[in-house]
């Protein structure tokens, strides 16, 4: 590997390779725990602001944003995962997620603790999440992951904001 | 395929689409006049572009279609064919045809080959009848001679891939052919390969040539003797008689599947339609120029804050900018919304069309007039009021104008006149469609909506009241159901629609004088006139067309009924309260109705009144759509900005009418008694 001459083919090959097969994600904290989206997805993170409460909808909809014009959906996750409710304070941040569904892609923020990190984890180091049985719905974890002996809860965040109880990008409302 | 056509297809179907049109428009002035070679040749262009267009991108389909047609426009055009009324008719259902096909392939649908082959068929045995038809002047026999005398010919050209390499130039080819006769050139570019693969060097198109000349077999065969051997060459004379003309066109069309198979697949991503519109050069030099202004305000007012110390000239001239860059936004947000603004000819177009093939259905003389035709409104407004004019015209026509011997009778010219008018008035466009008609029949409509159970007998019915009866659901007077109109259920869609657009419809009408519709529309469904209420800590938005009006709350006129739901008397009215901070969920301070304020709102003819905290301003507001990020609401409409950057969400009036009524089912019947005498 000295010269050029010998960077085989098959070297760079297994670059690309990892370069590809290595995902980013962001983690963020929420009652202890970490949890951590795909980075791309990530738009932007910003201090909470007052949102606009939407009248008829769930507890776990804060509201919507003005963000530079856009209308935006702000999702406290501590109430989405049934945990305690934490007042906001200044390190309260909303990270703004681009969300896909098969139509179209949305943008929608969500109410965190904290953000942690951003790591670079390899594919095949995201473990499938055990079966918790009924007690935990791990329909939206894509998997988990360990960095630094840490626990990582990847979110698959479309299927996510999606699907089940959590869906809340039905377009069609019965009338 | 070396460039994406895709993205100029989507350009091609819209400028054939406006082609159509203006055929459409140019045969329908034909129609009433003798030939007029003028027209003739605005109608043959756009075939041509059409048929140039289609062999560009492989549709086949259609350029051999629009063959055909342009052959029957080309012998109008040199005087070989008299302008019948019967070609005119033939080359009418000819756009339609036409229409359809570019429709479907942009849909990538299948073809309706039997009925593009049927119309052909028509086509071309009109033009096989072309002795029998029209003078015969001793230049069109000329001129056949010429045409039997074996100089129409067909060559298809498929040069093989390194034909280039030999030095031979398909273009030098075809200047020679052209020097033999009239040259027509359909390019087949589906063997092109994708651009990461092509090889430059190589000759991936092949050719259908027409030529129509003097040339002889051994003349077509010299020119191309240069790339004998380098391609595949198909020389087939083509004045053996039409039937074999029509042999030729069919086995191109049967072919055709497999050659347009590969275009197709290219297209797939790009299905959709992409809602494009068109600019005129002048607005958007506009706003380059408004552009330029704010560049300049903004270097002035940076300019400004690198100034160290601050006095106060430099608070003047601060002030200065702010005003200078409060009037070139405001002027900018104008200026574009202008963009969106098309005129209103665009749906006024078709109506030509519409008023003669209808009136040669119902047999009646009828003379279209359209003014204001320059009116411009919001493109999704135009979209969306298409199809409740033509309803309405449809109407005038089936039911407001009578037949010419009616006419004569009551003293009136034996053709009718309908007029379509369009002008703004206020924030709003108005378009009035007018006939001289009978007028409606006000004892017709009351006797069918007593049958209908719309009205009791024994009331006594203002004539608005009546004529606003023919906009109820199950309401025709038409004696018969004709496939026009007359089954009833149109005109309360028609209002429906207008009404979801944020508009009204007016009708007024004379005996034996003809009737009025007026229809008035917002200029724009991006911006609205908005009432800002609050309720708690909450700002709502009601939408200002809806309010009929607010009041201060009188303790006496509350009533109650069966001591859950009130109701609030409005002069001889009782009126539903709702209670906004109820329906919404919202806390407020203001749970009596004497501390706040009733807001009587009207949706969809119900009235109620809303019981809101306090007024607060009237504004122009920004329509911003909840479900691009999130969903439909029920009861909300959408949300905007306030000056203050935050969201306040616009109340839907129709929605929170339905919305409230599972708890104002109790007083249903009140609320429908109410808005009979209300009404």
């Amino acid at each position: 590997m000295d010269s050029t001459q010998t960077l085989s083919t098959e070297h760079v090959n297994i670059d690309v390779g990892d370069m590809t097969d290595t995902d980013q994600f962001l983690t963020f904290m929420l009652a202890g725990e970490e949890y951590g989206v795909d980075i791309l997805r990530v738009q932007e993170i910003k201090g909470w602001d007052a949102a606009t409460t939407i009248p008829n909808t769930p507890e776990y909809l804060r509201g919507v944003i003005n963000l530079r014009g856009t209308i935006v959906p702000i999702i406290d996750m501590r109430i989405r995962f049934g945990l305690e409710k934490l007042d906001y304070g200044p390190l309260t941040v909303v990270i703004v997620l681009k969300v896909d569904n098969e139509e179209k892609s949305r943008v929608i923020g969500i109410v965190v603790d904290g953000v942690s990190d951003v790591y670079n984890v390899p594919e095949d180091e995201i473990k499938d999440s055990p079966d918790f049985g009924s007690s935990v719905d791990t329909e939206f974890v894509r998997g988990l992951a360990t960095i630094d002996k840490k626990m990582v809860i990847v979110l698959d965040i479309d299927h996510m904001f999606n699907s089940g109880d959590f869906e809340i990008m039905d377009s069609c409302v019965d009338e | 395929m070396a460039i994406d056509m895709s993205q100029f297809l989507g350009t091609f179907y819209e400028e054939s689409f406006e082609g159509l049109e203006i055929m459409e428009t140019e045969l329908l002035n034909l129609d009433s006049g003798t030939a007029d070679s003028e027209i003739i040749n605005t109608i043959f262009r756009a075939a041509h572009s059409i048929k140039g267009g289609s062999g560009t991108f492989g549709l086949n389909d259609v350029a051999n279609f629009t063959h055909v047609m342009e052959t029957l426009l080309d012998e109008m055009r040199d005087g070989r064919r008299e302008v019948t009324q019967e070609a005119v008719n033939l080359l009418l259902g000819s756009v339609d045809v036409l229409r359809d096909m570019l429709s479907s392939l942009r849909a990538e649908e299948d073809l309706d080959i039997e009925r593009v082959d049927d119309m052909k068929k028509k086509l071309d045995f009109l033009l096989e009848s072309s002795d029998s038809v029209g003078q015969t002047s001793p230049e069109k026999t000329a001129d056949e001679v010429r045409d039997t005398d074996g100089s129409e010919w067909k060559i298809t050209f498929r040069p093989f891939p390194g034909m280039l390499q030999t030095g031979n130039d398909p273009v030098r080819i075809f200047k020679e052919l052209e020097s033999l006769g009239r040259l027509e050139v359909l390019s087949d570019i589906s063997k092109l390969p994708s651009f990461e693969q092509l090889v430059p060097e190589d000759c991936h198109i092949s050719w259908e040539i027409n030529l129509k000349g003097n040339a002889s077999r051994d003349e077509i065969d010299e020119v191309f003797s240069w790339v004998e051997g380098d391609c595949e060459l198909e020389i087939i004379a083509v004045n053996s008689g039409a039937k074999d003309d029509e042999k030729e066109n069919k086995s191109v069309t049967t072919s055709l599947p497999a050659s347009s198979g590969k275009p197709e697949k290219h297209r797939k991503p790009k299905t959709s339609d992409s809602g494009s519109i068109r600019v005129s050069i002048d607005k958007i030099d506009d706003l380059i120029n408004m552009m330029g202004e704010l560049v300049i305000t903004q270097s002035m007012l940076s300019e400004l804050g690198g100034v160290e110390e601050f006095t106060t000239v430099h608070v003047e001239k601060l002030q200065d900018g702010l005003v200078q860059l409060e009037r070139n936004t405001r002027e900018m947000q104008e200026n574009i919304m202008r963009i969106r603004m098309l005129p209103i000819s665009f749906v006024f177009q078709r109506f030509p069309r519409l008023v003669h093939d209808l009136s040669e259905k119902l047999n009646k003389k009828i003379e279209l007039v359209m003014s204001g035709e320059q009116t411009e409104l919001d493109k999704t407004v135009m979209e969306k009021i298409g199809d409740p004019l033509v309803h309405l015209v449809r109407n005038s026509i089936d039911h407001g104008i009578e037949s010419p011997e009616k006419r004569k009778l009551s003293g009136k010219p034996e053709s009718g006149v309908i007029k379509l008018n369009a002008f703004h008035e206020g924030g709003n466009i108005v378009i009035e469609i007018i006939d001289d008609g009978a007028g409606l029949d006000r004892d017709k409509i009351i006797a069918k909506a007593v049958q209908n159970n719309i009205i009791n007998e024994d009331e006594t019915l203002t004539d608005e009241r009546v004529y606003e009866l023919i906009f109820s659901p199950g309401l025709s007077t038409a004696d018969k159901v004709s496939d026009v109109s007359g089954r009833g259920v149109g005109m309360d869609v028609v209002r429906r629609n207008i009404r979801d657009l944020g508009g009204t419809v007016e009708v007024s009408s004379e005996t034996n004088k003809g009737s009025i519709f007026t229809i008035r529309l917002p200029l724009t469904l991006a911006i609205m006139d908005g009432q800002s209420v609050s309720v708690g800590n909450e700002i709502y938005i009601i939408p200002l067309v809806s309010i009929v009006e607010s009041v201060q709350v009188m303790s006496d006129d509350i009533k109650g009924v069966a001591g859950k739901a009130s109701l609030y008397r409005l002069r001889d009215e009782y009126i539903p309260i709702v209670r906004l901070h109820d329906v919404f969920s919202v806390g407020t301070e203001c749970q009596e109705l004497e501390q706040g304020l009733l807001v009587v709102v009207e949706g969809e003819g119900i009235k109620i009144a809303l019981f809101i905290d306090d007024l607060l301003g009237q504004q122009q507001v920004v329509i911003k759509s909840l479900e691009t990020h999130y969903k439909k609401v029920k009861g909300i409409s959408g949300a905007t900005i306030l000056g203050d950057g935050t969201v306040a969400l616009i109340i839907d009036v129709a929605g929170l009418i339905r919305l409230s009524r599972t708890e104002l089912d109790v007083t249903k019947d009140v609320v429908d008694d109410g808005s009979e005498i209300a009404a």
